[in-house]
């Protein structure tokens, strides 16, 4: 149990290095979770092949939901757009390296939902996003 | 009922009557329930009558001529006259179940808000609402065309009086507001408070959710119109609550839902609906949980609410007297003599949600969250706060756990 605020999430929660804001941006999207009212904004710039080149979060929530963001854009930055959209829940547990219950996965997975949600185009995250392994 | 009664007066026997609480938490640390605003746990009397009535009584209640029916009928009306006598109301059939504080509230909107609500009416509610007493006025007030008005939240966490009084002078049509806050706990003054809004012209409708399970409440000491409330929160089953509304208001309003039970005759293109209070409980009712939330009564009337409600203001005090004294933890809300047993807090650098997850390897079991009020949070400007809440079965000891465990939280990630 004590897995679960390991030193990676500990420090990723403390002293994030993916926090701020772009303007402009390519892709932008904010969502929350209703649950605990976590919010989280990901700022994305792509080049001309759709290859992320900057990414930054803003918002607040939980040391999962932070260190999941964290972790997450650390990830996708150099990656393709159509590489994010094939992400998964088993992608964002397997950077965080641990196991969830299912209220504290809505924490790690939020970050997904937002940026899926924002290379998709989509007006309204879905769970549907993140769901499936 | 015996069994239960054994344990009145003596906390650590109290503790034992309660099945869920001589359990562990999946980290092996003893349980130490604060989470009871949200639920409350259950008295093995209340257990036992329900699993004897499924044992021994289990059949559909009225017009039933056997056996079983008969008894099954007894439990559930018999259940009705002491919640009837638990809350001061004139008549049983002023008590209506319902399945929660939540379907109470929304039974009043349907029905007497419908027929009596029209554009251009005011609807007065309070910035503390839970969701329960919000989102109902508003579907409502989308479809009528309502003004919905809010008496603001103080910076203490107390309804502001001065302009209550002034959003008064709008003349309301219904004044409906929460007696206890969920978050802050605050109590507000409902015997003014309903007072005023009568003397305004206004029908009154009392939140008691947090209120009923913890101090001794009389309607028509009151005087107010419709008081809602749930049995899970007072150490009955879920699935059950209250609607006492007057009956004068009850006689004149349309049914809610329609079906069995609900009708006095039906033809094929109409009806006419049962008399009260079965003209409101449509269908099967939940019988077994009624039965148990009349257990729930027998059990909190034999301790004395008087004497719950002195055992939460002296453990508050102690809570709120430890917490204090801890630099990096603010308390939203009141100070001791204004509130009742939750303490909603926030720690410095810590979101709830890990806070809550941090205490629950140690056995202690706090919500986090904005528990069902999320412009009350956006108000004292903080996401989610973490909440601990205290009912018969707390000491000192379960206080001192939690400060003890909030003191790990904050070395470990503040």
């Amino acid at each position: 149990m004590d897995d679960l605020y390991r030193e990676l999430i500990i420090e990723r929660n403390r002293s994030p290095h993916y926090r701020g804001e772009l303007d402009p941006n390519d892709y932008s999207f904010q969502d929350e979770n209703p649950l605990c009212g976590d919010n989280i904004r990901i700022d994305v710039r792509t080049d001309e092949n759709d290859i992320i080149t900057e990414a930054v979060f803003s918002g607040h929530g939980c040391a999962i939901s932070q260190a999941s963001t964290d972790l997450l854009i650390e990830f996708v930055i150099g990656k393709s757009v159509e590489d994010v959209k094939k992400l998964t829940k088993d992608d964002v547990l397997d950077l965080l390296g641990i196991q969830l219950g299912p209220v504290r996965l809505k924490c790690a997975l939020l970050p997904l939902k937002v940026i899926k949600a924002g290379v998709y185009g989509l007006t309204e995250a879905s769970d549907d996003l993140v769901e499936g392994d | 009922m015996k069994d239960c009664k054994r344990y009145i007066g003596d906390i650590g026997q109290m503790k034992q009557s309660f099945p869920t609480l001589r359990r562990k938490a999946n980290s092996g640390a003893d349980l130490v329930y604060l989470d009871s605003a949200a639920t409350s746990q259950k008295p093995e009397c209340v257990l036992q009558v329900m699993d004897d009535y499924y044992r021994r009584y289990n059949a559909n209640i009225h017009r039933g001529i056997h056996t079983l029916a008969e008894e099954a009928t007894a439990g559930y009306e018999g259940a009705r006259q002491r919640i009837t006598k638990f809350i001061g109301a004139a008549s049983a059939k002023e008590v209506i179940f319902t399945r929660n504080a939540t379907e109470s509230i929304n039974l009043v909107a349907y029905s007497w808000g419908r027929k009596n609500l029209n554009a251009g009416d005011v609807v007065l509610l309070s910035e503390m609402e839970h969701h329960a007493n919000l989102v109902p006025w508003q579907i409502l007030a989308a479809e009528k065309e309502l003004h919905l008005e809010f008496i603001p939240v103080t910076g203490d966490g107390l309804l502001d009086m001065a302009r209550y009084e002034e959003l008064l002078r709008l003349e309301p049509k219904l004044v409906s507001f929460i007696h206890m806050s969920n978050v802050l706990g605050t109590i507000n003054p409902a015997a003014e408070m309903i007072r005023k809004a009568k003397a305004a012209g206004a029908v009154t409708l009392l939140d008691g959710a947090q209120s009923i399970p913890h101090f001794a409440v009389d309607v028509q000491e009151l005087d107010v119109d419709f008081l809602a409330f749930s049995g899970h929160k007072m150490c009955g089953p879920t699935g059950i609550g209250v609607l006492y509304g007057r009956q004068e208001l009850l006689q004149e309003m349309p049914p809610f839902l329609g079906g069995g039970d609900m009708i006095r005759k039906v033809y094929l293109r109409s009806f006419i609906p049962n008399e009260l209070p079965y003209k409101f409980e449509a269908g099967t009712s939940a019988i077994a949980e009624a039965i148990g939330l009349g257990a729930a009564v027998d059990f909190l009337a034999e301790f004395g609410m008087e004497s719950v409600a002195a055992h939460e203001r002296e453990l508050t005090q102690y809570a709120m007297q430890v917490m204090e004294d801890i630099p990096w933890l603010h308390i939203l809300g009141p100070g001791v003599g204004q509130r009742g047993g939750v303490i909603s807090f926030t720690l410095d650098g810590v979101h709830p949600h890990d806070i809550a997850q941090l205490l629950d390897w140690d056995g202690v079991a706090v919500r986090a969250g904005h528990h069902c009020a999320m412009p009350l949070h956006e108000k004292f400007n903080v996401p989610a706060t973490t909440r601990a809440s205290f009912y018969i079965y707390n000491d000192h000891n379960d206080v001192d756990a939690l400060v003890e465990s909030l003191r790990k939280v904050k070395e470990k990630l503040g």
